[in-house]
């Protein structure tokens, strides 16, 4: 063993290189995005200011923030519910041990295109296509919902035991045999989680959609910023965060009854 | 005394679930089925749209082809880099705001009951808050413009990362700490020889992850004025110019396709 190796706490030169590559990054990003100290300091004195006229958080108008929240409520039970009837037939088809090859490939690039769009992004075309209101959002939500719940159940799927299915299919079982009496047992424990937490990320982003005008809080939320309502964003902000709160509550109860 | 019969348990009828269990099991699927009837009576869906649906969905892609890909260079690319800028700078301000809260989340660290409360309250309301909508707060702090998109990254990713990172903290096993704190080290050296070194891989794969979800949030910032692809994106929705919105949406799907290889890649190597 060489003296070299023998010292206890060797300095790590690669990492001392990477972490010096990093903090030059950093000051040529700072400089190219124009975030200078001053900026930063006129901000702050800002946030402040924003702040102070976000106290105290004004429910006088609770009629429109319980419309709004009521709204992303139906659009995340719709989206997801949604969501996991199309995600069983699409997880199934992704499922490189079940379907065949050519439909396996373009089943997975499809859920990949639903999965790399951000929802908001989904949620104006289907604005565009589909008119204001909670259909967009819905639609939007449930693109997402697919690209998340299909692609894990896939994995899933890909992930069981295949003695089953060959005793189904030994037996004289048809497709839907296999399937309902061989495949989803093995997975419908998982399936349920993914859908658990799908509604609950669906509950945050339902209250947000809103904003490119897709239904929900979001747009009351919008609306309120832009008359600087700052009072009113509280007060929405605080039964937004509430709500989410509510509901990772009540999931984590459900997730642990199910275990 | 009376003889028992030997087939008596044979002859008991069997149930997958107990009496509770079914009728939990029976309220859990009512509870579901009447939120649908419910969402679906009660939300606001005016039926001329949903009819003209796929008619609108068509005419909108054929307007999207072809793509104009000559808008790409410069007015795009420029709008990407600076949202992959967002993106990084984000997540790398989001760790060093991050990791103090760790520290004092973590119960093995931070001794102090109260302090572990605060932190895990500071985590859950930055996680609470959508990236967007700390976009839209930031937005009137510092005015439109990268400056804010990388604060709401930063301050959406403090929740998600402080998490991670206190958990990892938790799981670090205690003899190393205690080993060289016997040997008299102060409180630095046990965090930088006794910690890090356990919880090294659980950072870098921490910083990976988020790094991949900040590339897609970072996209969209740029709708309520936050800098980045979104602004490009959000102007030639509203002049109608379909083509150059299908040339950002594949420039969007290029960048988060090729990050998220890069990250599995890297977190490959790395763990």
């Amino acid at each position: 063993m060489s003296a070299a190796a023998r010292r206890a706490f060797a300095p790590n030169w690669a990492a001392r290189a990477g972490f010096a590559a990093l903090a030059l990054y950093v000051v040529y990003a700072t400089a190219q995005l124009d975030l200078t100290w001053a900026r930063l300091s006129i901000g702050f004195g800002e946030a402040g200011r924003l702040f102070a006229r976000m106290l105290p958080p004004n429910f006088a108008r609770w009629e429109l923030l319980a419309e709004g929240m009521l709204e992303s409520l139906q659009i995340a039970v719709l989206s997801t519910a949604l969501g996991i009837l199309l995600s069983l037939p699409l997880g199934l088809l992704a499922a490189r041990n079940i379907a065949p090859w050519f439909v396996a490939v373009p089943v997975r690039g499809f859920i990949a295109v639903c999965r790399s769009l951000h929802y908001v992004i989904v949620a104006i075309l289907f604005v565009k296509a589909l008119g204001f209101g909670a259909l967009a959002g819905v639609a939007a939500l449930t693109v997402a919902s697919m690209g998340f719940i299909a692609k894990l159940f896939a994995e899933a799927v890909e992930e069981i035991s295949m003695k089953p299915v060959e005793a189904a299919r030994a037996a004289g079982g048809g497709t839907l045999a296999v399937l309902i009496h061989a495949v989803l047992p093995q997975v419908a424990s998982r399936f349920t989680g993914f859908c658990l937490y799908q509604l609950d990320s669906n509950l945050r982003n339902s209250t947000l959609v809103g904003i490119v005008g897709a239904g929900g809080i979001g747009g009351t939320l919008f609306a309120a910023f832009k008359r600087f309502d700052y009072d009113f964003v509280s007060a929405i902000l605080i039964a937004i965060i509430a709500l989410i709160f509510l509901a990772e509550l009540l999931s984590g109860r459900i997730r642990a009854a199910m275990r | 005394m009376a003889v028992r019969d030997p087939a008596a348990p044979l002859r008991r009828e069997w149930h997958r679930f107990t009496p509770a269990e079914r009728l939990a099991r029976w309220a859990l699927g009512l509870v579901c089925v009447a939120a649908l009837v419910w969402a679906v009576r009660a939300i606001d869906i005016i039926p001329e749209f949903l009819a003209d649906a796929p008619e609108q969905m068509a005419d909108l892609l054929v307007r999207m082809w072809p793509p104009d890909l000559a808008h790409y260079y410069p007015a795009v690319h420029v709008a990407l880099i600076e949202t992959l800028h967002i993106a990084t700078l984000g997540t790398i301000l989001s760790f060093f705001l991050a990791v103090p809260v760790a520290l004092m989340a973590a119960r093995n660290i931070c001794r102090v009951k109260a302090l572990n409360l605060l932190a895990q309250l500071i985590l859950v309301s930055s996680r609470s808050v959508n990236s967007l909508v700390w976009a839209l707060i930031f937005v009137a702090v510092f005015g439109p413009g990268p400056a804010a998109g990388t604060m709401a990254i930063a301050c959406r990713s403090v929740g998600f990362v402080g998490k991670l990172l206190a958990e990892a903290l938790e799981e670090t096993a205690p003899g190393p700490q205690e080993a060289l704190r016997a040997a008299g080290a102060p409180w630095g050296h046990i965090m930088a020889k006794g910690i890090w070194p356990q919880v090294q891989p659980a950072f870098w794969g921490i910083a990976l992850f988020r790094w991949d979800i900040n590339v897609r949030e970072s996209a969209v910032l740029g709708l309520v004025g936050a800098g980045g692809i979104g602004v490009v994106l959000d102007d030639a929705i509203n002049f109608f110019q379909w083509e150059r919105v299908a040339t950002v949406l594949l420039a969007v799907l290029a960048v988060v396709v090729v990050a998220e290889v890069v990250v599995t890649r890297i977190r490959a190597r790395l763990i």
